[in-house]
Parts: structure tokens; C-alpha cells; sequence
């Protein structure tokens, strides 16, 4: 198959299209317009359906019914639009239908700036809406894994019955990296789904609904959500681990944030410095028990992230007072350097005297 | 070997699509490749920039906070990114319209007048395609035919006049470059 | 014997928790009896509201949805987009579809969505315990307008779907009433028609019924119909706003 050269919010929309979803409905947002302005003219391609909406509350309650219909679909937006989505996924997750969302994120909080960040992360792995619910959240560091997970979103919203988020931010979205594409799923071909609502024709009347007005009926309905979210906590942890092998120190950094680290690791191994990358694709589920070995064998993480620091907690709740761990972020939709990267990695190593043979003697 | 570009000038000059010539051809010479533009309100009121980072290896971050080699083809690209480039890289300006003096002296200046050979082709539009022919002399990253075969990818490449047009502005910007280069 | 009168079959065999002299068991049997009469209560799918009809699901032998406050146009557009063969209509109150969801309203409207929508307009916010509506009369007491809705505070009643009008994707849009036998007749040849209109794929078709609320006007039943007739008509007077069906007065297509 050729690699195509293409901006990741095209990737993300044509990954859409493979994965067999014929509707989008969106709100443009910068960055991440050209998501809708690509779906716009793709779907028409191929027979689906594209409705720019009056806003990103009715854009996400449109996914809804569409959900609710048995269709894949998708919207997409950056961190304020996704904010005003977040009624409808407590309802997505509520009502247990498979969505997916992309967040392409922005500078924050309120306006804040159209630059790549990270600052959504509690927003997208806590939750976000009201209630006791959970989004499974995928971390794309480029545009190839973008273009995968947005295949596995489906695949998961559809085997869970669960709204899936595409955790990305806006240098993403606006990057051209080589893509290639696997072949289109024809949405004919996918199972049928039989809890959707097609009309009452020879069977009972089915309802999707999530006023539960019974506290117990509503418990009952709260506990097998958390039986569902504790299977995907078992079965769909993912993630990347990079020179981690002989590493006294480990970064921990997803998504852009992650690759910028890579860089900073590549430099400062020249030097000898000992360090490697932890890397997490599914920030919920988050991989706390691989982490926690790392924590464990190395007694070093630094946490990097394009935040004030938010992905740290769940790092913190992985290393459970394990050996250390360290933060460094730049918030705001500043991008920080590889060199920065290995400055702030140099500082904490040689800080905690890791070149030196007996600081790393628990190993043995 | 990573290379770090960044293109600048005016809307309408065709900085960005130097930069996808560039990334789409060292995508086809099997290079590692990242393409990032300049968006939003950065680039109202008329400047465009991109940056572009071909390597044999996985590339880390796609921005360039000091680029190996920036081309400009205006004044206004000239101030913003002639301190940015790293000590010792190439600054590629087009004389046509850039007049400032570089107050640098430890990089590798190379002027080519792509605007002014662009008319002498018959086709001012075609002075970032002069550009890009510059741009490899001057790199040595790929050559020629590479960019030469990737144009037909390209808008610039879609009529076959035009395709022809554009690969003779590439063959004149090479040598345009070599002459400043003291090559030829 | 012949059998002169029973259930809508698209009407589940339940007893309704609406008060005493609410209008809503009437409207849902008015949507139901359309249902019928038009035999598509098998492709039917309705969205109910949040507000005193939250229920409606339990009432309706119909496919239903839920949608959250004020949205159910929204939900609905998703629900015909994927299913055009389907009949989609959404049942609100007038805090869902004229407050909390006017954007979500006109939108649906405007593109001319293929949906009926059944806008039910009683003055008031029933399930929360009375509190003021978008519709609610000057004057009018609430629970947060204990001393009658004042212009200066809290503005003036919205006219809907009059507003709805200048959207050029609404095809019909007429207000009536269930206070009366009179009306009610009137208002089940409105709502089987807001059905045609999407059978015939014409656009966006609503129907506005005036509902007595008497629990919370604080009224005898009785002088609730009466206080339709007498004072609310007089802000929200009933008749076709808009038609553009061309249908004739049978509600046959001309």
C-alpha cells in the first residue's frame, strides 16, 4: 500500500471513513476545521451523511441519535467546543451507546489560545460530564497511530457500547506526516446491532433511555457500568515503552508531548545519561501496573506533559510512593523543545545522583 | 541525518506548497517526514510560514526552533526567521525582493533572485518552484528528479504544460544556486 | 354488539401518572390515534422530553429515545439522517423546546428536517412544581414569579412558533388547543397531518397545543378550560401559522 502525505484531521477523517462511519456531525473549531471541511466532501463520496450543526451541544445529540439508530459516527472539536459536549457523552455513556469523540487540543482554559496543548486531560480520563462514568481515552503521537486508533475507536465503542475520545491537540491536527491506510471496512459488513432503534415491526417497543427514577434500578444500572469499565480496564490497556530496559530514570508523556520526549531521550543518551520513555496510548484505561514496575525497578519517573500537570496524578497513583516522582509541563499551548526536554531530564538524573553506580544499587 | 526547513514569505507566494514539494518528495525516497504549517492567527495579514524535518529517523518534535536551513522569500520572513537559524546553517533568501542586510555572519548566506528568473520564464508564479530547485542544490538532500517526479503528485504538476514549465523553474533554480554557490 | 371506541394500538394498555386534568393523556392519545390512522406505528420513533412527559415512553407502543433537556430535535435529526424510511417525531414542553432549546428548535427547522414535532404549551415548568415558562402570560403567577411575570424582569411570552415561521425549511406549523371537544378535533387533524407532512417528505411540520396545567395555575379543572379559551388564545390564538403542504382541507394531498 503507498504512504499518503496528509494533515492529521484529514487522517482522522479518513480513518473515520475505513472504519465504516457514514455520519459526522461537527461544529468547526480551529484547529481542527478541516475535519468537517474533509468529512464534508468525503461522505458525500461515499453515500453518508455530514451536518455542520447549529453548535457542539446539538452536534453531539445528533451523534446521538445516530448512535441510537445502530450508526458508527463520530464528532470531532478542540477543547471549548468539547466542553459544551460533554452533556450528551454523559448521556452517550449513560445510555450506553458507541461514539466517538475527537478532541483536538487548545490552549486553555476559557478562549485561550488556538496552540497545541495538553490541559484536557483530567476533562477527557476523569469523565468530564456530570455522573459516574468513564470515556475509553486513546493518545495518537502521530498521524499513522492517529489513523489506527481512530479504527480501534470504532471497534471499541462498538464491542463496549461506550463513547471512545481521540485524545489528540492541535499540532496534530494541522501536521502532514506519511499515512498509509488499511482497506475500508464496508458498514454493511459489520454485525448487526440489536438494541437499536429501528421501529417496533414485529418485536416489542425497545427504549434507550437513561432516566433510571428508582435509586435501586439506577444502582443496578450504575454497578454494571462499573462491571463494563473494570472489563475494559483488564482488557484494553495500552502502551509504548522506549529504552526503558536499563533506564534509572523513566519520562512518562503521551501524545505530542511524548514524541517530544523521545527526542530529548535520543540526545541525552549520547551523553550516557540513562533514561527511558513510558509512553501511555490508553490514558483511560491509564496502565498503571506496567508503570508501577517501572516505578518500582528504576525509583525514578518524571512526568511530562503540555500542562500545569495533570497526567502526574495518575503517574503518582501508579508509582503508590514507589521512589520518586518528578513534573515537568509548559501550559498555555507553548511547545517545549527536545533540548528543553533534556535539560529538564539532565536536572533530576544528575540531581539524584543517578550516574552514580550506588544510587542505582536497589536494582540488583 | 535530520534535516530542519522552514519556508516563509507571502500569502500567494507558495511557501506552503515548497514545504509539501519537499515533505511528499523525501516521503517517496523513503525518508522519515513531518510537515507542520503555520495556522490561524499567526498567519492573518497575509505572512505564511511552514516547517519541515526530513530524517532517516523517527522524527521527534515537528517544529524547528532552530532551523538548519530557512528559506525566505520576503523582508518581513527575513526579520522573523534570520536570528532563528542555528549557528552555521544556510539562510536561502530571495534577492529579488529581499533587500535587508544579514546582520549574521555565521551563516551560510545564498542569495538567488527566484522572482526575477520566475519572469524570465514567463510564469512569476512559479518563483517558489525556482525556490525548491535552489533549495536542493544548495541541501544536497535529494536530487533533482526526485522533486521533478513528485511535482506530477503535485497542483503544480496536474497539466502537463504546466508540469513541464515547473521542472524547467527547478533546473534553473539549481543552477541559479550552484552560480551563487560558486559551484559552476 | 359493534365496537365503537377502544385504545390506539400505538397507546400501551397503562394507566398515565399525569394529574388530574392535564392535558397531556389527550395529546398522547391525539399522537397515537395518528399513528394508527396512519399505519406506521411500525417505522415510528419518538423522542420524549425532560419535563412532565419524561415519561411519555411508558405510554407510547413505540420505539422511544431519550433525549437530554431541551435536545430532542437534535436527537431526532440523528435518528431520520441514518433512517429516512422512519418516522421521527419528538414530544416537548414549552421550557424544552422554547427555552433550553430554542437553538436546537430553530436549527431543525431551518434545514427543513424531515420530523413533527409535538410542542406542548402550558404556561408553565409542571414537573419541576410551576415555575416560570418561556410561555408564561404577563401577569401570570409562578413559582419564580410569585407576584405575576413582570416585562421589566422577566420579559415578555415567546411566540415560537410564530417565530419558526420565517425559517424556510418549516412547512406547517399550526397552534391549537385540547380545551374543548371542539378543539380537540381540530387539534387531531393538525397533528395526523404533521405526520403527512414527514411521510411526504415536505419538511419541518409542528404543531403547538395549548394544554391545561391546572395543578399549577392552582385552577378547578373545569375553569382551566375555560381560562384557554378566555386568556391564553388571547396571547397564543389558535389557527394554521404556516402551510405550505398545499394539502386540501381533508388534509389530502392536493
Amino acid at each position: 500500500m503507498t504512504k499518503r502525505l496528509m494533515r492529521g484531521s484529514h487522517v482522522l477523517g479518513e480513518a473515520a471513513v475505513r472504519a465504516g462511519c457514514r455520519y459526522y456531525f461537527g461544529y468547526p473549531i480551529t484547529p481542527q476545521n478541516e475535519v468537517p471541511e474533509y468529512m464534508s466532501g468525503r461522505l458525500l463520496e461515499v453515500g453518508g451523511t455530514f451536518v455542520q450543526a447549529e453548535s457542539e451541544v446539538a452536534s453531539i445529540n445528533m451523534v446521538m441519535g445516530a448512535a441510537m439508530a445502530g450508526a458508527r459516527v463520530m464528532t470531532t472539536s478542540s477543547s471549548p467546543g468539547v466542553s459544551l459536549k460533554q452533556e450528551g457523552i454523559s448521556y452517550l455513556a449513560g445510555l450506553e451507546l458507541p461514539a466517538v469523540i475527537a478532541n483536538m487540543m487548545r490552549g486553555g482554559p476559557g478562549l485561550g489560545n488556538i496552540a497545541p496543548a495538553q490541559g484536557d486531560y483530567f476533562q477527557a480520563t476523569r469523565g468530564g460530564g456530570h455522573g459516574d462514568y468513564r470515556c475509553i481515552v486513546l493518545a495518537p503521537a502521530s498521524c499513522q497511530e492517529l489513523c489506527d486508533l481512530t479504527l480501534r475507536a470504532f471497534d471499541l465503542a462498538d464491542k463496549y457500547r461506550n463513547p471512545v475520545m481521540i485524545l489528540g491537540d492541535g499540532m496534530m491536527g494541522q501536521m502532514m506526516e506519511p499515512v498509509e491506510f488499511p482497506e475500508p471496512i464496508d458498514p454493511a459488513s459489520l454485525p448487526a446491532k440489536d438494541w437499536t432503534l429501528t421501529g417496533a415491526a414485529g418485536r416489542p417497543q425497545r427504549t434507550i433511555l437513561s432516566l433510571l427514577l428508582d435509586p435501586k434500578v439506577l444502582e443496578a444500572h450504575n454497578y454494571k457500568l462499573t462491571r463494563k469499565y473494570d472489563a475494559i480496564t483488564r482488557a484494553e490497556q495500552d502502551w509504548e515503552t522506549y529504552l526503558c530496559d536499563d533506564a534509572r530514570l523513566v519520562v512518562v508523556a503521551f501524545g505530542t508531548a511524548a514524541r517530544i520526549a523521545k527526542g530529548a531521550i535520543k540526545r541525552v543518551r549520547e551523553m550516557g545519561v540513562k533514561v527511558g520513555l513510558f509512553r501511555p496510548k490508553t490514558l483511560w484505561p491509564f496502565p498503571y501496573q506496567p508503570l508501577a514496575e517501572l516505578a518500582r525497578d528504576t525509583r525514578h519517573l518524571l512526568a511530562f506533559e503540555m500542562n500545569s500537570g495533570q497526567m502526574v496524578e495518575d503517574v503518582r497513583l501508579a508509582a503508590a510512593g514507589q521512589g520518586e516522582v518528578y513534573f515537568y509541563g509548559r501550559p498555555g499551548g507553548v511547545i517545549p523543545t527536545p533540548d528543553e526536554v533534556a535539560h529538564q531530564i539532565s536536572h533530576y538524573y544528575y540531581g539524584a545522583g543517578l550516574d552514580q553506580a550506588a544510587a542505582v544499587a536497589h536494582r540488583a | 541525518m535530520t534535516l530542519k526547513s522552514v519556508f516563509a514569505g507571502f500569502g500567494g507566494q507558495g511557501v506552503l506548497m515548497m514545504g509539501y514539494l519537499l515533505a511528499l518528495t523525501s516521503m517517496r525516497q523513503g525518508k522519515n517526514v513531518t510537515y507542520l504549517p503555520a495556522y490561524g492567527a499567526e498567519v492573518r495579514g497575509g505572512t505564511a510560514n511552514c516547517t519541515v524535518v526530513v530524517s532517516d529517523e523517527e522524527i521527534a518534535s515537528p517544529v524547528a526552533s532552530n532551523p538548519d536551513i530557512a528559506v525566505v522569500m520576503n523582508n518581513p520572513s527575513l526579520m522573523k526567521f534570520s536570528n532563528l537559524v542555528r549557528s552555521g546553517g544556510t539562510l536561502l533568501i530571495n534577492s529579488s525582493l529581499v533587500e535587508s542586510k544579514i546582520g549574521r555572519t555565521d551563516l551560510n548566506l545564498v542569495p538567488v533572485p527566484v522572482s526575477d528568473l520566475a519572469h524570465e520564464l514567463g510564469e512569476d508564479r512559479s518563483a517558489n518552484v525556482v525556490m525548491m530547485g535552489a533549495f536542493v542544490a544548495v541541501t544536497g538532500l535529494l536530487n533533482l528528479d526526485a522533486f521533478k517526479e513528485a511535482l506530477a503528485e503535485t497542483n503544480l504538476g496536474k497539466k502537463p504544460k504546466v508540469l513541464e514549465l515547473n521542472r524547467k523553474a527547478l533546473e534553473v533554480g539549481a543552477a541559479a544556486a550552484r552560480q551563487a554557490l560558486g559551484k559552476e | 354488539m359493534k365496537k365503537i371506541f377502544s385504545k390506539p394500538q400505538s397507546l400501551k394498555p397503562t394507566v398515565m401518572h399525569y394529574c388530574p386534568g392535564c392535558g397531556h393523556s389527550i395529546i398522547h392519545r391525539l399522537v397515537a390515534e395518528a399513528i394508527d390512522q396512519l399505519g406506521i406505528r411500525e417505522r415510528t420513533i419518538g423522542v420524549p422530553p425532560a419535563g412532565c412527559a419524561v415519561l411519555a415512553y411508558n405510554y407510547f407502543d413505540v420505539d422511544m429515545g431519550e433525549a437530554p433537556h431541551g435536545r430532542a430535535l437534535a436527537v431526532a435529526t440523528g435518528l431520520k439522517r441514518v433512517q429516512p424510511d422512519k418516522v421521527v417525531f419528538t414530544y416537548q414542553g414549552d421550557g424544552d423546546i422554547a427555552a433550553i432549546g430554542t437553538a436546537e428548535t430553530i436549527h431543525a427547522a431551518n434545514r427543513g428536517e424531515k420530523l413533527t414535532a409535538i410542542f406542548v404549551n402550558n404556561g408553565t415548568y409542571g414537573m419541576t412544581g410551576g415555575q416560570m415558562a418561556p410561555t408564561t402570560l404577563v401577569g401570570m403567577g409562578s413559582t419564580t414569579t410569585p407576584q405575576g411575570r413582570n416585562p421589566d424582569r422577566d420579559g415578555t411570552p415567546l411566540d415560537l412558533t410564530q417565530m419558526l415561521a420565517v425559517a424556510k425549511g418549516s412547512v406547517y406549523l399550526e397552534r391549537v388547543a385540547v380545551n374543548s371537544p371542539k378543539n380537540i378535533k381540530r387539534a387531531a387533524a393538525a397533528i395526523k397531518k404533521a405526520f403527512q407532512v414527514q411521510l411526504d417528505g415536505l419538511g419541518f411540520a409542528l404543531v403547538e397545543v395549548l394544554s391545561m396545567c391546572p395543578t399549577n395555575w392552582k385552577m378547578e379543572p373545569v375553569k382551566s378550560l375555560e381560562w384557554i379559551d378566555q386568556t391564553m388564545t388571547q396571547v397564543f390564538p389558535l389557527g394554521v401559522i404556516k402551510d405550505l403542504t398545499g394539502y386540501d382541507s381533508k388534509g389530502e394531498t392536493a
